[in-house]
């Protein structure tokens, strides 16, 4: 097997790998108890679709999506921090509902 | 040469994505699971983006990766610390004595 090949291979597998790490978080998206739980998953779902970015760009060598990932870390961080300000604000506001 | 490591960061990068999917699916709680999906998650995308700066292999693709993987090492942390501390008081309720609230 020549290295190229093997490059191919290995980036076809590193698709699959990040598209299941996708599906999963989004699994737990679904699922989650608790706010706490959503906003985690979201995160994690963020630094996949970055990681997407990164493997999209070896696969076909548009240097593009780097800044697709970048402005991609960006809004994911200002989501997560949006999301968590709620959640506390939330929480302080009826102590004792549950969601 | 350059694609095998170029290979051997992809797989690696890819692997350590799934391992946090895995463990953000599995853990038992809030708090554990942003462990996963802080660490092993930032690390997955950092390794892939390497690969992504050694097979372009220009300054500003290089540049590029670096600002991106900075940035993610700066801002996960924080995120994790409001996600936790917004969920800790859920974590704390069955306490029989209230908490006091600052």
């Amino acid at each position: 097997m020549t290295p190229a090949e093997f490059l191919d291979l290995s980036i076809y597998a590193t698709f699959v790998m990040v598209m299941l790490s996708l599906a999963i978080a989004f699994i737990r998206l679904a699922k989650g108890p608790t706010l706490g739980d959503r906003v985690v998953a979201l995160d994690m779902m963020t630094v996949s679709i970055i990681a997407v970015c990164g493997v999209v760009a070896v696969a076909t060598g548009v240097y593009a999506m780097l800044d697709v990932a970048l402005v991609l870390a960006l809004v994911g961080f200002l989501a997560t921090v949006a999301l968590a300000r709620y959640a506390e604000r939330r929480d302080a506001r009826k102590k004792e509902d549950r969601w | 040469m350059t694609e095998i490591l170029i290979s051997i960061f992809l797989l690696l990068g890819g692997f350590f994505a799934l391992i946090a999917a895995i463990g953000v699916l599995r853990l038992p709680d809030v708090l554990m699971r942003m462990h996963a999906s802080t660490k092993a998650g930032i690390l997955g995308s950092s390794l892939i983006l390497i690969a992504c700066a050694i097979f372009l292999a220009e300054v500003e693709i290089t540049a590029r990766v670096v600002a991106i993987i900075l940035f993610l090492m700066l801002t996960s942390p924080i995120g994790a610390h409001m996600i936790g501390r917004a969920s800790v008081r859920e974590l704390k309720k069955p306490d029989p004595a209230p908490q006091k609230d600052s």
